[in-house]
């Protein structure tokens, strides 16, 4: 690759990457979701098994991630909105992702008890 | 052509023009004729931008509702069962709730695949098929979901 050609933007260009990343993830688990949720019109026992699976420790995992993925793109996307009507987002648009991130890590951090409490209950014992 | 031509117009190909023997008029690129269609392009993209914010800030509340509600309130993913379903699908305001969610967000995610196949996928016919295949799924997403909301019951077994 010739040195110095490839486009390397900074806080801009991460954060349209990590919403489109999330975008697309979201997309992908909202389709198996209404599916596994379709279970309801078979009958309660099958929809009762394939949650139970959403119960085991390894999916509490996937859900933090869903948790991540979801809130990052609910928060940017509100920035990304702010950029394109408020006179001044393009202005602030670095200072709104830092504030995203902010509010994301805060976010985060308050969601690993709710979410992941009864999976460290199941491995360590309550 | 001599030196002491009064036009400003070097010389064209052998051609000389001047008041008698005048340029042929070019048409100006993006004039409009009779042959022009009324339209000749609509404004898909931009409503389609404008749905994304549109859509998006309404996610926000219902998205961010569902997930507090099924992951974080009364004792999170644990207490979630064909019970709990019944429970919340017995009111009209969390089925609208749910299907308004569902219509959006599939709305938002197709329409956002669509630009990410645009970007990334370069030759016409792969574009083509990715978005039958987009659409297929989306289409069929909305229709199944929205059957089980309105078709839900309580005693089904
Ligand atoms: C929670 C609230 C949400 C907000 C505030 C939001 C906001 C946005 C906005 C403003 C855009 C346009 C970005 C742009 O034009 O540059 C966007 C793109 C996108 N969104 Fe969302 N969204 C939300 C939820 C969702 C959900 C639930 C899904 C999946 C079903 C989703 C999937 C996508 C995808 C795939 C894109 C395209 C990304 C791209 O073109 O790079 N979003 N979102």
């Amino acid at each position: 690759m010739p040195a110095g050609t490839l486009y390397r933007g900074r806080e801009g260009m991460w954060s349209w990457v990590a919403h489109r990343v999330t975008g697309v993830l979201i997309f992908f688990f909202l389709f198996v979701h209404v599916l596994d949720t379709a279970l309801v019109r078979v009958s309660p026992e099958a929809y009762d098994e394939v949650v139970a699976t959403y119960k085991t420790p390894i999916v509490a995992l996937l859900e933090y991630g869903l948790v991540a993925a979801i809130l990052f793109h609910a928060l940017n996307g509100l920035r990304v909105i702010a950029v394109d009507f408020w006179s001044k987002g393009p202005r602030y648009q670095k200072q709104m992702l830092w504030t995203v991130v902010g509010i994301w890590v805060v976010l985060m951090a308050g969601s690993l008890y709710p979410v992941l409490g009864h999976a460290a209950r199941e491995l360590f014992g309550s | 052509m001599s030196a002491d031509t009064t036009s400003a117009i070097g010389p064209v190909e052998g051609a000389s023009f001047d008041v008698d023997n005048p340029a042929p008029y070019i048409e100006a690129p993006r004039k409009r004729t009779g042959r022009t269609p009324r339209a000749t392009r609509g404004n898909f993209e931009m409503a389609a931008w404008l749905f994304m914010r549109l859509s998006g800030v309404v996610l926000v509340v219902l998205v961010l509702g569902h997930l507090l509600i099924q992951l974080f309130l009364d004792g999170g993913v644990s207490k979630i069962g064909f019970a709990f379903v019944a429970g919340r699908w017995a009111s009209p305001f969390w089925q609208v709730w749910d299907l308004l969610m569902l219509w959006l967000a599939m709305l938002h995610g197709c329409n956002g695949l669509r630009t990410v196949i645009n970007d990334y996928a370069e030759r016409a016919n792969t574009r083509l098929w990715l978005k039958g295949l987009l659409y297929t799924a989306t289409v069929f997403t909305i229709l199944l979901g929205t059957l089980v909301i309105f078709t839900f019951d309580p005693n089904i077994r």
